[in-house]
Parts: C-alpha cells; structure tokens; sequence
C-alpha cells in the first residue's frame, strides 16, 4: 500500500529502508549530521511540512514528521516545493543537480556533503523504493 | 533545467595570436618549470609583450597539484595584482590556475570550499586565460578542479560554473612537442572524457555531439599522433578532440573509470589519462550489463558494430581494448606496473575512496561495494567483467 509524502509514516519508512542498505551502511560510515527536509507549498500542495531524519554513521537511529524546523536540531536543512521533492523521489531530478540549480535550498556545510555523493545517492535511491502516494 | 557553459575558445594553428590582442596591464602564468625549459612558456610571454602586458611566472606547479602549491601561488598572485591569471600546460597547470584565480579573488576561502553550489563572485580583480599543451585533459574548457590533499594522500574533485576560462587558446603548436607517451596516455583522457560523457547520466542533448565527435577525432587521429608527432594533421585533430572532450563531460560529468582512475592516481600516481583509459573497458562492460543502450548507441555511431544492446556495447568495449593495445599503454594494472601485493595491500583504500569519489553519482549502474572491489581485482588481472 502506498505510503503519504509527506507524513511520518514516509520518512520513518525511508529512515528503515536505509538501516538495511549496506551500499548507505559503507558510504556513510563516518557521516555525522541529521537532516529536516522543508516541503514548501505549491500549487499541488497547500502546507509546509517538515520531515526530521537522523544519520549517524551510517544508520538512521531516527526520523520524524515535526511540527516546526525547531523541534528538532539538524545540521543541514534541505528546502524545495512539494512538486520539486516529488521529482527527486521519483528519480526525475538528480539532487546533486537540484542543488546545483538552486531548486533545493541547502542551509549547512555544502563541503560536508560533498565529500559523501556516494551516500547521497543511496538515500534517494532508497526514497524511489518506497511505494509513495502524492495525493493525485 | 540545466547549465552549458563555455570560454571564448581560439583554436587552430596561430591560434596564439590571439593574445597579442588581450586588453591589460599584468599577468601571471601558472605553469610547470618543464614548460618553462621547453620555451613554450616564453611563446605566450612573448605575445602577451605584444598586447603591452607584463608577464610574471608562477611556475612550481607539480603533476597531481597540491593545496600547499595552490595557496603559495595565490600568494604570488597577490603579490603581483595581475589582471589575466594564464593556466598554461596540461591538466594540472590549468587546474592550479584556476585555484591560484579563485583564491586570488577570495582570500577567505579555503581550496576545498570550491563547489558548485554558491556563488563566488570572481572577475573582480582578473579573468583566466588557458593554454593546454596536452591533447587530452580538456580543462581548458571545463570549470572543474581537482587538487590533491597530501596528507590524506586523496584527490578532491572541486569547482564552480563561475571559474570556467573567459578565453581559451588551443594551438596545436603549443602540443606538437609531447612525447610519444604522453600523447598516448593524454589522447586516453580525452577519449574516456567522450565516452563518460556521453553514456553518464547527466548526459544531455547539448553535449552528445562534441562527445561522440571527440570519440571519432581519437579513434581516428590518435594512433597516428602517437606514431608519428611530427604529423601535424593529427596534432591539431587531436587537440580539437581533447577540447571538444572537454565542453562535452565539462557540461555533463565524467563517471565511474575517473572515480577509478582518481583513486588510482592518488595512491599509485599512475598518469590520470593511462589510469582513466585503463579502467574505461572494464566500466564499460559492467554498467552495460543492465544500461548498455547508450553504450550501443555510441558503438553503432563510432561504426564498431550494428549490433544492440549488451553484445554492441561489449564491441565499444573490445574497440577500446584494440586501442589502447595499439597505441602502446597497459590494459591492466599489473601491466602499468603495479606489484600484486602494493595492490592487494592498498585495496580497501581504493575501493573505499573510488566509492565515495563525486564521479560516481552519474554511472548508469552504481556498484555495490563488493562490486567495485571486484572491478578493480578484474582491472589488475586484465579480466573481462561478467557480473
């Protein structure tokens, strides 16, 4: 059954799919530094949202759909429309390249992220895997 | 959405005159002390006095270059005030140029906050000119950067739209003197740029033409470049090649035989371009076990097969191999000279720093962990991949 993006249930899902991906395990071995994804509204969204993910060497120990980008502390904070995040998790939109184009709004040491593309990929590969219903 | 982005590019022979005409008052020229003995430095001097523009040298870069050298050179560029930073050489000197720019304009940066994703505001106190005496790194063109941390022995893949050349000049002239190696292990780079450019999956519409025609530049010129250097026709062919490489992996990306072949170098301090070449048929064979369209695509334009699917890009593969064995370079690590046990010692430091090398985003199939150790055991062995 699919599962709402965006909700609790969708990053508590995605958090579970990375404890078991060993390609995330070894990418991200050394990786300190929680995520909140801000979902903006559009036109195919009316609310914002705003999805807690925790990483710890390697392991999501944590996520959560939080009232506000203050209930949790994270090290970077990731921000798009819901049609743009939709794209990413889709595969239609490479976030490396999103983040090049300014489509998502990085807050955080852009230089830390970069020395981890391999993890980077692994963490959307494991967003396409998860059945993902939009609301259409 | 997505960005093309190129220098003014002057090409062909007397393509160096072009400077004569350059608008200044000072430049400094990050070379190499060997370019400086060859006299290709004194060339571009000699045209710069022409435009009225006094010349400094900066000229310790080293092969594979440092932080350390960079950060010494933005030293001097702040000492000189230069208004034309000139990257003259192959891959390492144009690279450094385009640090020594940068850090030039931005004293408060570090090296390795160079990315793609914030705005750096340079052409406030210069502009960058390259001249590439190699046929084959293509940096004359692209906005990337690669500098190499000697501590942890890795290379960083750095770089912003911004530090793209204002003017390239690619004279063939300034190439005509490689020896025959360095032909060879530099045409390699330039090929493993067209075929990485074209089957990687930024790959766009803009930049499949300059790859595939690079690709059959190399196939065709290469060999005879390397045979015979005072065959001008494919000097030039090959240096319009490297160029066209360039623009075309400069605006997609290179993929998994530079996160290989950058590993690979680093530890080994293999030539990039004989490293990258190495590894491409290998590459090629494992991501066309489950992508080989684009691989297909680019072996039936290159004329190696009229066949589909996994069994043409196995032909692309095969053509590579039939290449690089004629013009002379090692189809396996053990030929380049690695020992089994300096190999086997170091594995899991290549394996691991080939894994997370910013290359590998764009591969069509991304290997597990225990498939790239694989890939690398089947590149020392000369092995095809077949998994």
């Amino acid at each position: 059954m699919a599962i709402k993006f965006p909700s609790d249930e969708w990053i508590k899902e995605l958090s579970r799919l990375l404890n078991e991906s060993e390609a995330y395990e070894r990418s991200a071995k050394d990786w300190e530094g929680d995520f909140i994804f801000i979902v903006e509204p559009d036109e195919a969204y009316p609310e914002t949202a705003y999805l807690f993910l925790g990483l710890y060497h390697g392991k999501s120990p944590d996520a959560a759909m939080v009232a506000s980008p203050d209930e949790r502390e994270a090290e970077f904070v990731i921000s798009a429309p819901f049609s743009t995040w939709r794209q990413v998790i889709e595969g239609k939109l490479d976030p490396i390249q999103g983040m090049m184009t300014r489509k998502l709004k990085l807050k955080g040491n852009m230089m830390k992220i970069m020395r981890y593309p391999k993890a980077a990929k692994e963490i959307v590969s494991c967003c396409a895997k998860i059945p993902t219903d939009f609301g259409d | 959405m997505w960005y093309f982005v190129s220098p003014q590019v002057v090409f062909g022979e007397g393509a160096l005159d072009a400077l004569d005409e350059i608008q200044g008052e000072r430049a400094l020229i990050v070379t190499d002390a060997t370019l400086v003995e060859l006299g290709l430095v004194e060339r571009v001097v000699s045209h710069l006095k022409r435009a009225g523009i006094e010349a400094h040298i900066f000229a310790e870069v080293e092969p594979d270059p440092s932080v350390p050298t960079v950060k010494k050179g933005a030293e001097v560029a702040r000492e000189v005030e230069p208004d034309w930073i000139v990257g003259l050489g192959g891959g390492s000197a144009m690279d450094a140029a385009k640090a020594v720019w940068i850090l030039y304009e931005r004293p408060d940066l570090e090296p390795a906050e160079i990315n793609p994703f914030v705005p750096l505001g340079l052409r406030q106190k210069a502009r960058l000119i390259t001249v590439p005496t190699t046929s084959g790194t293509g940096a004359e063109v692209t906005w990337a950067i690669v500098l190499t941390d000697p501590v942890e022995q890795r290379k960083m893949g750095l770089g912003n739209r911004e530090n793209v050349a204002d003017i390239a000049v690619v004279d063939p002239v300034m190439a005509a003197g490689m020896p025959p190696r360095l032909t060879a292990d530099t045409g390699l780079d330039a090929l493993t740029h067209a075929v990485e450019g074209f089957t990687c999956t930024w790959h766009t519409d803009l930049t499949d033409g300059l790859c595939l025609q690079a690709a059959r530049i190399v196939f065709q010129y290469l060999p005879r470049a390397v045979e015979d250097g005072s065959d001008m026709e494919a000097r030039e062919r090959m240096h319009n090649a490297a160029t066209c490489a360039g623009l075309g992996f400069g605006n997609s990306m290179a993929s998994i035989a530079h996160a290989m072949g950058h590993v690979l170098g680093a530890v080994f301090h293999v030539p990039h371009g004989r490293a990258v070449g190495l590894f491409l048929p290998y590459t090629v064979e494992f991501v066309a076990r489950e992508a080989p369209d684009r691989f297909a695509e680019l072996a039936r334009l290159l004329g190696l097969t009229d066949g589909e699917g996994e069994p043409a890009a196995r032909a692309l593969a095969q053509g590579l191999r039939d290449l690089i064995r004629r013009i002379g370079n090692p189809l396996s690590l053990a030929e380049a000279g690695i020992d089994r046990e300096s190999f086997d010692g170091q594995l899991d430091k290549l394996v691991d720093d080939a894994f997370n090398d910013t290359q590998m985003v764009t591969v069509a199939r991304s290997p597990s962990y225990d498939e790239l150790r694989q890939l690398f055991i089947c590149a020392y062995e000369g092995r095809v991949v077949n998994f």
